[in-house]
């Protein structure tokens, strides 16, 4: 039993790195994904995430597999989408789902063709689901260095962003330069896609910041309690994931978001906070 | 718990405002002094340009034309504090009720600084003095519309502004509610606080609310309440709101 757990982390330098750029994953990401859901803007990380293949693939098509030129190339592609969807969602005041839609259609159909033309399969696999092996020491780095970044920059813009979200008028007449903390924001966003890609992959790179970020509602009311059960749950889906992926030899990004999708389906059901086996269990109302 | 009383509060001026959607005026050269430590009302039948004028005095909606300046007598530019209409708020958003009456702080808070002991009393204060007591902990989403209506208030009260701007303030609350919030309101005109509010009902305008302006997008009353609500005004601000004329020439009166 211990060895199925712990097995393949002791035995494998391979697994340490993956399982240790995913926990960096794991820590940075998801309140990323907080603010985002509580924003009703869940579909931009989802933009991003396939904003960058382009970016990418033309790094690959440069340098070829290589953690420098394909994250140079991500930011700058991904920088460009950030910048791209915030004026989108101006043109359209908030009505931008539908544009965004086509936007990251196009941006992954690009990619893909863009790597199709000198890639074989096994890159295309790589670029679109990630790869444990493929987190060699510069992914590590990009995913270890993306975690220090992004928990202090956060942490600063954290009451700006709350404030925002709450009550944009208010922030806006009190001037909190709410604009301004959520370019930074989506910076952080960017550079957290990045770094998910190297383990997850393109399609999957929004997993561990989506599904805990969505799970942590049936945890907690508070949003500070919102972002610590995101973090745990991505943790856990994390290990969990990388253990399945190895035993079942599956790709690890579909293995560690259908872990994290199966800890979200358990949220909603045992979870407190309107969870369904709450509003089952009809516990008598208070006086008061 | 208001802190020192502010005699007298700042004089809100307005020359020749313009403010538009689409170039369509919202708000159509007005002009209009709100005399220091003044209590008005807005009133005006929908579509008049009220809440476009408060976002206007708050700076949240740009003006195409004209000046706003709310400054005390020294010649220093006046803090206000804006109560928005509840439906710009997330309020499922997961908040506790205290940390929103703290919000009320940012001007000396901003995005970095701690809240110190006494701030935090000062908040629990607040929710006091609004019938709130007991509810900081509490998360924003169980909260009814009139409860959240006075933590709104709340949080202007911990804003200390010396400018007060009021988007229908006792709408969707009950009635002890609604009074409960009118002499918090009467406090403040009280403390010398200059207060503007835009509101519907026009008994307790006449009641409460010693100056008014009858908006339809022009100005077509302003002074003593009794005065600017007569019938001859109310009917006039009523045809002039029903127009609206999508191919309307471009406006030529003189800007001032």
């Amino acid at each position: 039993m211990i060895d199925a757990l712990l097995g393949p982390f002791l035995e494998f330098g391979f697994m340490r790195r993956a399982l240790v750029g995913c926990l960096a994953l794991a820590v940075a990401a998801p309140p990323l994904g907080v603010f985002l859901m509580l924003r009703r803007t869940s579909l931009t990380a989802e933009v991003l995430a396939h904003g960058v293949t382009p970016g990418i693939a033309a790094g690959f098509l440069i340098a070829g597999l290589s953690v420098p030129a394909m994250s140079l190339g991500g930011l700058v592609a991904g920088l460009i989408v950030a910048l791209g969807a915030g004026a989108l969602s101006r043109a359209t005041g908030g009505r931008e789902d539908a544009s965004l839609t086509a936007l990251y259609l196009i941006a992954l159909a690009l990619g893909v063709t863009m790597v199709s033309l000198r890639g074989d399969t096994g890159d295309l696999t790589h670029l679109l689901f990630g790869q444990v092996l493929g987190v060699d020491d510069a992914a590590l780095l990009l995913m270890a260095g993306v975690a220090t970044i992004t928990l202090p920059a956060l942490a600063l813009a954290w009451r700006p962003l709350a404030l925002e979200t709450f009550d944009p008028a208010f922030a806006q007449a009190e001037g909190a330069h709410g604009g301004l903390w959520h370019m930074l924001f989506l910076g952080l966003v960017v550079l957290n896609v990045l770094a998910a890609f190297q383990a997850m992959g393109t399609l999957m790179a929004v997993g561990l910041m989506m599904l805990p970020a969505v799970a942590a509602r049936h945890w907690s009311r508070e949003l500070s309690g919102l972002a610590y059960a995101a973090v745990g749950i991505a943790a856990l889906s994390a290990y969990a994931g990388l253990l399945v992926s190895y035993h079942l030899d599956l790709p690890s990004g579909p293995a560690i978001v259908l872990t994290a999708g199966l800890l979200w389906a358990v949220s909603v059901v045992a979870g407190p906070v309107d969870g369904l086996l709450a509003r089952l269990l009809r516990r008598p109302h208070l006086a008061g | 718990m208001t802190g020192q009383a502010m005699m007298p509060g700042p004089e809100l001026r307005i020359d020749h405002l313009t403010a538009t959607y689409r170039r369509h005026p919202a708000v159509h050269h007005l002009s209009a002094r709100f005399a220091p430590g003044s209590l008005t009302a807005i009133v005006g039948p929908n579509g008049a340009g009220k809440t476009t004028l408060l976002r206007a005095i708050a700076g949240l909606h740009k003006a195409d034309e004209g000046r706003i300046s709310a400054t005390h007598a020294d010649g220093r530019p006046a803090r206000l504090a804006l109560l928005p209409q509840q439906a710009g708020m997330d309020r499922a958003f997961p908040i506790l009720c205290r940390d929103v009456v703290l919000q009320g702080m940012w001007s000396r808070l901003g995005a970095f600084r701690a809240a110190s002991a006494a701030d935090k009393a000062r908040a629990e204060a607040a929710l006091e003095a609004v019938g709130l007591g007991g509810f900081g902990g509490r998360p924003v989403g169980a909260m009814s519309a009139g409860q959240f209506q006075r933590l709104l208030f709340a949080r202007l009260l911990v804003q200390d502004a010396a400018l007060i701007l009021l988007d229908e303030p006792f709408n969707a609350v009950d009635a002890r509610t609604a009074a409960d919030l009118l002499a918090m309101v009467k406090r403040w005109h009280g403390e010398g606080r200059t207060v503007v509010a835009v509101l519907h009902d026009l008994d307790l305008v006449r009641e409460a609310f010693p100056d008014c302006l009858l908006l339809a997008r022009e100005k077509v009353a302003f002074g003593p309440t009794a005065e600017v609500l007569s019938a001859a005004n109310r009917l006039k601000a009523r045809m002039m709101a029903e127009a609206w004329d999508e191919a309307a020439p471009a406006c030529t009166a003189e800007a001032a």
